[in-house]
């Protein structure tokens, strides 16, 4: 078998990684001995054995890419398109605004650019262009269609405690979801474990491009997210099985008792690189541990908390065991209640994900309005609109047209320079992603989409997707309009008549 | 459709208390009928005694009749949801508030009437969405949640066949009202039957496709037994029947052709099973879901069989909808099928209905095509057309006015009337939403205050 050849590279692999990384550890200890500042009366520093070397896969780093992105862009051309209504997501509407992008990046964007000779020219007149639409609550690939037990793969539910998977290891990259949300506008999007355990997992940052691994969808140097969960779900699933969490205490304890456990790896691995940093005999690295190795991310500010909570009075305990433990929470997610607690969130700084009007299907959701979002945005507070769905994905932005429509109801009417925000910057930014893309600015990647008119009209339909400069949907070219493996040799549906 | 509407029995809500208001003109509106005078680009709406009066672009406002301006806004008749839980089905996960099954105790003789909650919050906020009537069609064995409902606990999904397999038949429909403070919502009493077929009816049939068409093919048999033989069953005669006398009596009406019969279906195959079934039973049916309705859509036409499509439905969901296109809608229409458009079955996603018309046009189906969905063709699906579902004279006057187009998710309504009467435009929502926005003065006010 040729996976012996495979195996011996890669074993040369690892001798050479952890020869050099010895190398390293050995140079920053001769450095710091180095030092001309030791006082004559020191006692003779012994002779000190080399560190131990850590074998590969032992090293708990918060940030390990052991499965490592593949991703790249699709071919693309110097791209312009020009007369075209232009939500940046970044501040004002430009009518009549030309996008120029280049290269993957968006070069210029404003009313008075120049088109360079060679660029590709797209009419935008009568159109509308925006930053690619972005969800920050996915469970495609991890819970694709067909909705077979088979391919069921979004909760390791077998323990309130499951930090140590990783969602990115459940998808199946064939989801047709991928497909029809892209053509919904959809360029990147958040894929989280589900809300059965306080601590579901990791997330994983995709570019939605077709691709046979995920790591060919992989968002490049994408911080991870950790997947929480408040209230019913992780109660309902353990107390069923007479194991605890059975109550909402219960969670608030398990997740104490869990981050009691992260503060104590954490400092075992702190304790054990500041000895190696000085020098000093640092014994044998603490073993690895996947599970809290995770929470330990978060504890280093690496890993972002994606929290799944819908009640304020929840989100005001989980901000409190936050704050005890040290580490920041990044978004609740659902947060049907979040209007409750709108300035305290601005104060915290901490983003809600929320439906427009999805409520009422669960008692924690009881409370949920469709005002929720525009409440927020009155009060300040980073306000997302999310999906959580296969299919509200596709129409994230008649979803957020909803809250629009509810919050001039409330009268507190809601800009759409504002409402364009929802559906890209603003979880974006959650996403840790918000420098790189979200909006149409210059230097950022060219994620856009230009429409066919107001994004925010129930009869918009996407004219064309790019991602990273490269058209990956065009609705007038058949040839753009991707299908899954699974979709091959089932009934397509026929080509749409030209209007 | 082969119905015939004489034998429909519409018996309007009657409140004992209800002293209707004087006349009412809507005026300076874009009106969208849905009916034969379609769309009227400014027109006046004259409503009196529960009854649209006059409705053109050239009426006179008669005197003294109360005139509310729409400022260009658009009038429609109210929303007609063709297929729903509402009112019998408020916390999807709290089962102690939930009546839009029998579990696998009864199947078709069910009537969810008992179940409904005159003062479920949800159909105030169905009503703040336009909606005036809904249709209650139950699901068998308590599957719930229909197309897209939230659910975020899909760790308990796992298959397999459990003591609550369903039943063949899901039970009886029925038509309500979302007036206000009616004590009795229910307009339209057995307005049909309700079988889900495919991979429900396979589990109800014990596993598959094939035994759930004999199962059926041998229950209407024994209905027609049945009905013919009533004396003797009564004595304690007669041969073997599958269902017991309080089904087969509910079936008696869907053989005889004269109630519907609602058939929740999803491939192509399947459908092409139940309008053989139809054909040779003589059954009136409907369909509901018909994911891959488009792939057969001529013959769902030439059959005269009305579709009710959920028109967001684009996924490969199941294995009995694989061929899923959002041009469904449009594909039906062309070939010359009647098409309702639904939302979700419980509140959550009931304003679905008007946001998937509007997909629905922008995926092909022509406006007014999309306006008759939410409106007249569910009216005409469950018999009832001749009384609701568009803005005609002598028809109930429930009429809405948008403050924009109504299928735009930032349009809402301005008023509701329901039998001309106004409703209130409030809900637990938006008291909700009182409490909480940001006060005009700055001033954070406490929590709890009325």
């Amino acid at each position: 078998m040729d996976t012996g050849g495979l195996d011996l590279r890669a074993q040369f692999r690892f001798f050479m990684a952890t020869a050099l990384g010895g190398l390293m550890l050995v140079a920053c200890a001769s450095t710091s001995t180095a030092t001309p500042t030791v006082p004559p009366t020191t006692p003779p520093a012994k002779a000190k054995a080399p560190p131990k070397v850590i074998p590969k896969g032992l090293n708990s780093t918060g940030l390990p890419d052991s499965f490592p992105s593949t991703y790249a862009p699709m071919p693309s051309v110097m791209t312009a398109i020009v007369g075209a209504t232009i939500l940046t997501a970044a501040g004002d509407e430009i009518q009549n605004g030309t996008i120029l992008f280049d290269g993957g990046k968006i070069v210029a964007v404003g009313a008075n650019v120049v088109v360079p000779e060679g660029a590709k020219r797209i009419d935008g007149r009568g159109k509308f262009v925006t930053p690619g639409i972005i969800d920050i609550h996915s469970h495609l690939g991890v819970y694709p269609s067909p909705g077979v037990q088979a391919n069921s793969d979004g909760n390791e539910a077998t323990d309130p405690n499951t930090a140590e998977v990783w969602a990115e290891h459940s998808i199946w990259p064939q989801d047709p979801g991928f497909n029809r949300a892209r053509e919904g506008g959809v360029t990147s999007l958040l894929i989280l474990p589900g809300s059965a355990n306080l601590f579901g997992g990791r997330s994983i940052t995709l570019k939605n491009v077709p691709s046979t691994t995920q790591q060919g969808m992989k968002f490049p140097d994408a911080p991870y997210g950790l997947k929480m969960a408040c209230g019913e779900n992780p109660k309902r699933v353990y107390g069923s099985r007479s194991r605890s969490p059975a109550t909402r205490m219960g969670n608030i304890a398990v997740a104490r008792r869990a981050w009691v456990d992260a503060a104590e790896y954490n400092r075992k691995w702190k304790d054990y690189r500041a000895k190696l940093t000085a020098g000093d005999d640092a014994g044998d690295a603490p073993k690895r541990d996947l599970k809290l190795e995770t929470l330990a991310g978060v504890l280093n500010g690496e890993i972002l908390v994606q929290n799944h909570c819908y009640r304020a009075d929840e989100m005001a305990n989980m901000i409190d065991m936050a704050r005890e433990f040290g580490y920041r929470i990044t978004t609740f997610h659902h947060s049907s209640e979040a209007y409750k607690l709108a300035p305290r969130l601005r104060q915290e700084d901490i983003c809600s994900a929320t439906w427009a009007d999805w409520q009422g299907f669960k008692m924690e959701s009881l409370d949920g309005i469709a005002e929720n979002a525009g409440i927020l945005q009155a009060h300040g507070a980073c306000t997302i609109i999310h999906s959580d769905d296969a299919t509200m994905i596709q129409h994230l932005n008649q979803e957020a047209a909803i809250a629009m429509g509810a919050a001039a109801r409330a009268g507190i009417p809601v800009a759409r320079t504002d409402a364009i925000k929802w559906i890209t910057a603003n979880p974006a930014r959650a996403m840790g992603i918000g420098a790189r893309t979200g909006s149409l600015e210059v230097g950022k990647m060219a994620d856009i989409v230009m429409w066919d008119r107001d994004p925010f009209s129930s009869f918009a339909r996407t004219d064309i997707v790019f991602i990273d400069g490269a058209i990956t949907y065009n609705r007038a070219d058949p040839a753009t309009h991707a299908r899954s493996d699974f979709d091959l040799g089932r009934p397509a549906p026929p080509p749409e008549p030209r209007p | 459709m082969r119905r015939s509407l004489l034998l429909s029995v519409v018996a309007l809500t009657t409140l004992p208390s209800l002293v209707f208001a004087q006349a009412v003109a809507i005026t300076n509106a874009r009106i969208e009928t849905a009916g034969p005078s379609g769309s009227i680009a400014s027109g006046t709406l004259v409503m009196n005694n529960g009854r649209i009066v006059a409705v053109g672009p050239n009426v006179t406002v008669p005197t003294g009749a109360r005139v509310i301006d729409a400022r260009g806004g658009v009038v429609t008749p109210g929303l007609v949801l063709a297929t729903s839980s509402l009112a019998i089905s408020e916390i999807e996960q709290v089962p102690s508030t939930r009546e839009d099954g029998a579990g696998n105790k009864i199947g078709a003789a069910f009537d969810p009437t008992a179940g409904i909650n005159p003062d479920a919050p949800t159909i105030a906020l169905a009503r703040l969405n336009g909606a005036t009537r809904a249709f209650l069609t139950p699901v068998a064995g308590r599957s719930g949640g229909g197309a897209h409902a939230h659910d975020d606990s899909a760790f308990d999904t796992a298959g397999g066949h459990t003591e609550n397999d369903p039943t063949l038949f899901a039970g009886q429909s029925v038509g309500i009202t979302l007036a206000a403070g009616a004590s009795d919502l229910v307009f339209k009493t057995n307005a049909g039957m309700v079988l889900e077929f495919g991979e429900s009816a396979a589990q109800a049939a014990g596993g598959s496709r094939g035994a759930a068409l004999i199962l059926l093919k041998r229950v209407l048999a024994d209905v027609r037994h049945y009905a013919a033989n009533r004396a003797a069953y009564d004595r304690g005669d007669g041969r073997e029947l599958m269902l017991g006398a309080l089904d087969l009596e509910a079936l008696v009406p869907v053989v005889n052709g004269r109630a519907p019969l609602l058939v929740r279906v999803s491939s192509a195959s399947d459908i092409r099973q139940v309008l053989r079934l139809a054909r040779d039973e003589r059954l009136n049916v409907i369909l509901e879901g018909a994911e891959e309705g488009w792939r057969v859509a001529r013959e769902i036409a030439a059959a005269q069989v009305p579709v009710i499509v959920d028109s967001q439905a684009a996924l490969p969901a199941n294995f009995q909808s694989l061929g899923t296109t959002l041009q469904n809608a449009a594909i039906l229409h062309r070939a010359g099928v009647s098409i309702s458009i639904m939302g979700s079955r419980d509140y959550n996603n009931l304003r679905q209905s008007r946001m998937n018309a509007g997909t629905a046009v922008s995926y092909g189906l022509p406006y007014q095509a999309a306006l008759q969905a939410i409106t007249l063709n569910p009216a005409k699906i469950w018999g009832v057309d001749r009384d609701i579902g568009s803005l005609e004279v002598g028809k109930a006057a429930d009429v809405v006015i948008w403050t924009g187009e109504p299928m735009e998710g930032q349009s809402y309504p301005s008023a509701v009337f329901i039998n001309g009467v106004s409703q209130p435009m409030t809900s637990r929502s938006t008291e909700l939403a009182a409490r909480y926005k940001p006060s005009s003065d700055g001033v954070p006010r406490p929590a709890y205050r009325n």
